[in-house]
């Protein structure tokens, strides 16, 4: 025989107690690598463009030529593909795994989406240019709009907030020029305990005094409380439904009664409309205004932070006082009312709210995203997100605390507290061993009406098998936070970062890169 | 539906786990008379990929892209060349499907690249400090305004005639209910800007005066005497900046004194989508970073003693000072910032200025040419991509034939400033690194043909 | 001198008409690292009751309120650099403001020493 030799081993050693693993010289980890700021990296010098020589001609700048050093570096197309490549390995992501943060609906963002945004009669259309030119793009905005009003039941649909925030500013703006505009300005706007943080802080920007309404035991607004508190100086209500703290609000249609009865207005926050798309329509529980965030119930992505889009659905009563601009059919085509057109169509507009229309590239994602499902489609996601939760919720109610879990089925997100941990032992250890798991961990501390909330939406595009992990892992820090484990307080172990110093950074805030050499004169 | 991973098995066994015998049990608190017993009518239902996506392009064919035709349009939006390796990046899976980085041991990417952000802007605008992004330049100006209300405890502020006409009306409308007062007129056909009646309108209720450097008709205009007039009345200068490349040539308004800058950041990396998303960009002096609104990314240590970021001085925003916040903004424009810090990053400031005086000499030619064109004066001194023509016709029909001829002709005044017949002859023409001196000759011609 | 309390978790030394005001020490742990305070300007004036300053940690912004009437006479600007002293030494160091007395009367509902250890041992 031919004795061909391998010449390595094939198999490894197993790994014993002493082969702790050593330091590296770049303190990179193989794949794991560490990423300097662009700053230490790059040059005023270096530059990864390159354009024609620029026309030789006398400046008309007027004497204001700028001739500092800026402090922009610079990189070279390759180190600018690995220095943003690298980064983007540090983070966690909805294409990496399941995202349970309860309110956010954290589900798949389809690629499709992607494509068809970047359509070039899409993505390079300029905002200002004839209406002649866009009629496709204005067709897209409207079918939208159709959607969205058959879908939740209402009148009409303001398209150009940016934002959930930003939406129900513009549903409060609304509600408050339809009350100036009846003579009968009021000052005060109800919001739930346990509403999100966004709901007072647009009342008070418009200038509202806010007043909480107590939740009951069972984690719905107090009707009794609510009906007391009603009266000629209470503008609106705000009401999350389902609510914050992932139940259905069943009070709802006697709430907005009661309120339109003492001549105020119904805001719903749709950040949770994931549970009821296609199963609800909030026109039929009153509502008056209500914005839709396209980045969760719609699928547009997160982007680490943004951008959003919150498309407002208003009922009859507050159509007439709409932002600007908006599209509307005319004819054959569309038209965009913009401020000289209004007068005609729209004199009682609270305003524009922002430059331009709106989100356009998250209206064709959406979109995208609606037409794919059709109809048939969003009533299974409203099905399977539900579905989804209590699979969850009923799987983990035996070891963490739910404490609503005995009252009935939760929507399309489960709510545990922190009761029943060890001594010492908190919401913010399970959530750091999620990490060490290979999970984002789930919302934490939020709704304030449960002490240390967990709140947990799985989505609708969550496949059972990565339910079970979820389950598997969630179970597993549960138990040991019960059990007082204290390897649980240095979690997250495996991270890029181990746990970072928070208070540090508010204490000395650096929000911004100083060359050393600098900050060392600065001192 | 191919979004829907559950299986009918998957759905019994996980109804079996919770003792239900069917979803719509799970529906049970929602009253009767608000359940729908089936799918809502009158919609269609799911279609395939290849479907949807012979829709979309149906609709996206009916519109003249700003790459099918000679473009000069700018008005707060800028078409320029974004390097392909930018949009291939933001479509990282862990860019795109991430979320705000509150968990930050495992957003370290999204972390940095907002530090790097805030201070490429801060660099770029002059400023100490700036924040992760707000909305868009419309926005974060209406924001800056309030900050000044807050900081000054006064009530009047004064909007340049040069500030964008879609800018002041978002003032305008949030003003109705901050009741703040502002002063502002339509813009005068002049070559110089206002500064001098902004200077004299100054008093001791002004809050802030708002200018925007370059101005709606493209007027360049040193912003120091502003500054110094508003500070010695204890006013702030807020400078809003809708061109940012325009700040790879011009003098930063921040070097110039103002307290608050302001700008649309869309110009990089972002593209013109046909109005959105956009990128706020915010910035302003260390002594009033408490007050400013948004996000801000911090540098911090990890318990191994690694350099970190982690977003800090939350206290201000919403989620935890809720009525008494200084903004009610939750999401920012994440992915658009990323988008303009690969940009900047690709462009270092040597590719920024060469992106520049390329914009600025492409723009002189063609108003040097444009104005030999029978009927049309070019109203600036001072420019630097975007400058104003006076025809001898109303501009907004003539932008409209223009367009039915293929020619993508400029912003007219007209639809800019309804309100002001007078100036209804004017119009703003933007020049950026896309246009060709083939584009240049295409407007000349077709502008002479209807202006004959 | 004397020290009063409130069950607000304030603490009040007076020393003839001027009150020197701060947080409790089982206030700062409750509130845990404190990063920034807001502290009132020389010459505002309080009702008993009204918002006097704000205690922020990383994630919660806490109203401190006037004990007592008065007007502010002099702020700690030794906390502007150095947060951490309400951590540290709630009560002495890291006071907050003092006050010149409008209403030496509104002395009488306060709590001592004794009273105040009892309070929080009830909650």
């Amino acid at each position: 025989m031919t004795m061909l030799k391998e010449g390595r081993p094939t198999a490894p050693q197993a790994v014993t107690e002493a082969d702790a693993a050593p330091a590296t010289a770049t303190g990179n980890r193989a794949l794991m690598l560490e990423e300097a700021l662009i700053f230490e990296i790059g040059s005023t010098d270096t530059t990864g463009v390159d354009f024609a020589e620029a026309p030789k001609v006398a400046s008309r700048l007027g004497n204001l030529a700028r001739t500092d050093g800026i402090g922009l570096p610079g990189l070279s197309e390759q180190e600018t593909v690995r220095h943003y490549t690298r980064l983007s390995r540090q983070n966690y992501a909805i294409d990496l795994g399941l995202f349970p943060l309860g309110s956010c609906t954290m589900k798949h963002n389809p690629r499709l989406n992607e494509k068809v945004a970047r359509m070039p009669g899409f993505a390079d259309l300029h905002p200002l240019a004839p209406q002649s030119t866009v009629q496709g793009a204005l067709a897209v905005i409207h079918e939208l709009a159709e959607w969205l009003i058959k879908l939740t039941g209402m009148h009409s649909v303001a398209m150009s907030p940016k934002a959930g925030a930003h939406g129900e500013l513009c549903g409060l703006l609304a509600i408050r020029a339809a009350l100036e505009a009846r003579g009968d300005a009021r000052s005060v706007i109800l919001v739930p305990e346990s509403a999100h943080g966004t709901n007072p802080a647009t009342a008070a920007f418009c200038g509202y005094k806010v007043e909480d309404i107590p939740a009951t035991p069972d984690g719905r607004v107090d009707l009794e409380a609510l009906k007391a508190r009603l009266g000629p100086d209470v503008a609106a209500v705000m009401i999350t439904n389902p609510n914050t703290c992932g139940l259905f609000e069943r009070d709802m249609k006697t709430i907005s009664d009661a309120v339109h009865a003492a001549g105020a207005f119904v805001y719903c926050d749709g950040a949770n409309f994931n549970a009821i798309v296609g199963r609800v329509r909030p026109g039929d529980l009153g509502v008056d205004a209500m914005h839709i965030n396209l980045h969760k119930t719609f699928s547009t992505p997160h982007g680490g932070g943004g951008p959003g889009s919150g498309p407002v659905v208003l009922s009859e009563a507050l159509a007439p006082f709409a932002p600007l601009p908006f599209v509307e059919k005319q004819g054959d085509g569309f038209a965009l009312v913009e401020e000289e057109t209004a007068g005609e169509h729209h004199g009682r507009s609270f305003g524009r709210m922002v430059a331009f229309h709106g989100q356009m590239g998250m209206f064709t994602r959406a979109l995208t995203y609606i037409l794919s499902h059709g109809a048939d489609g969003l009533r299974q996601v409203a099905n399977d997100a539900v579905l989804n939760a209590n699979y969850i919720l009923r799987s983990l109610d035996d070891v963490l605390d739910a404490p609503f879990g005995a009252s009935g089925p939760c929507m399309h997100e489960a709510l545990f507290s922190d009761k029943g941990l060890a001594e010492g032992f908190t919401t913010l250890d399970i959530a750091k061993g999620l990490i060490d798991e290979g999970f984002h961990p789930m919302t934490m501390y939020f709704p304030l009406v449960v002490h240390g909330a967990m709140l947990v939406e799985p989505t609708e595009t969550e496949s059972k098998t990565a339910l079970d992990q979820f389950i598997l892992a969630l179970r597993s820090l549960a138990e040991r936070a019960k059990a007082g484990d204290e390897a649980l307080k240095g979690a997250p172990y495996f991270a890029p970062r181990r746990r970072l110093d928070e208070t540090l950074a508010a204490r000395k805030p650096v929000l911004t890169w100083t060359e050393p050499a600098l900050a060392e004169a600065a001192e | 539906m191919r979004y829907l991973p559950l299986t009918d098995t998957d759905r019994q066994e996980m109804l079996s786990v919770i003792g239900a015998a069917s979803v719509d049990d799970l529906f049970v608190d929602v009253p009767a008379q608000a359940r729908l017993s089936g799918q809502i009518a009158g919609l269609p239902d799911h279609a395939s990929e290849l479907a949807v996506e012979r829709h979309m392009a149906a609709l996206a064919r009916k519109n003249l892209s700003a790459g099918e035709a000679p473009f000069f349009l700018g008005a707060g939006a800028y078409r320029h060349h974004v390097p392909a390796s930018v949009d291939h990046l933001i479509q990282r899976g862990e860019f795109l499907t991430a979320y705000t980085p509150y968990q930050p041991e495992i957003a370290q990417g999204t972390l940095q690249v907002l530090f790097e952000f805030q201070t490429q802007v801060a660099r770029l605008l002059g400023c100490d400090v700036a924040n992760a992004s707000m909305y868009d330049g419309s926005t974060a100006c209406w924001e800056a305004i309030g900050m000044a209300r807050r900081i000054t405890k006064r009530g009047k502020a004064i909007l340049s005639s040069g500030l964008h006409p879609h800018y002041v009306s978002v003032a305008n409308t949030m003003a109705k209910f901050t009741g703040d007062a502002l002063v502002h007129e339509a813009p005068k056909l002049d070559a110089a800007t206002d500064i001098e009646a902004l200077i004299a309108g100054i008093d001791k209720d002004t809050s802030c005066v708002v200018v925007q450097y370059p101005d709606i008709l493209g007027r360049i205009a040193d912003l120091t005497p502003l500054a110094e007039a508003a500070h010695a009345a204890g006013a702030l200068l807020i400078a809003v900046v809708t061109e940012p490349v325009a700040l790879g040539a011009c003098r930063a308004p921040g070097h110039m004194g103002a307290d608050i800058v302001v700008g649309e950041g869309q110009s990089i990396g972002v593209g013109l989508q046909f109005g959105g998303p956009y990128l706020g960009l915010f910035a302003c002096k260390q002594k009033y970073v408490r007050q400013m609104p948004g996000r801000l990314c911090g540098e911090t240590v990890d318990a191994a003693g690694k350099r970190g970021f982690v977003l800090t001085l939350s206290t201000r925003e919403q989620h935890i000072r809720r009525e008494k916040a200084t903004s009610n903004i939750c999401t920012n424009s994440g992915l658009c910032a990323l988008a303009f810090s690969i940009h900047m990053t690709l462009l270092g400031e040597k590719g920024l200025r060469e992106l520049a005086m390329l914009n600025h000499g492409l723009a002189v030619q063609a108003a040097d040419r444009l104005r030999q064109v029978p009927g049309v004066t070019l109203l600036n001194d001072s420019f630097f991509n975007e400058f104003t023509l006076l025809l001898s016709k109303d501009a907004r029909e003539i932008v409209r034939t223009l367009a039915d001829k293929g020619v993508l002709g400029g912003v007219s005044l007209g639809r800019l400033f309804p309100d002001a017949p007078e100036i209804g002859h004017g119009l703003v023409v933007a020049v950026t690194e896309t246009v060709t001196p083939e584009d240049i000759e295409t407007f000349a011609k077709a502008l002479e043909e209807e202006l004959a | 001198m004397s020290r009063y309390f409130t069950d607000e978790h304030e603490w009040i030394d007076v020393e003839g008409e001027i009150a020197t005001v701060g947080i409790t020490d089982y206030a700062q742990e409750q509130l845990g690292d404190i990063v920034f305070v807001e502290l009132p300007a020389e010459g505002t004036t309080f009702e008993k009751g009204d918002d006097a300053a704000v205690v922020e940690s990383v994630k919660a912004a806490s109203d401190v309120y006037a004990p007592i009437s008065g007007e502010v006479v002099e702020a700690n600007s030794a906390l502007e650099d150095e947060p951490a002293l309400v951590n540290s030494d709630a009560e002495e160091d890291g006071w907050f403001f003092k006050l010149r007395i409008a209403d030496a009367s509104e002395l009488e509902g306060l709590m001592n020493e004794a009273a105040y250890k009892k309070f929080v041992a009830s909650l």
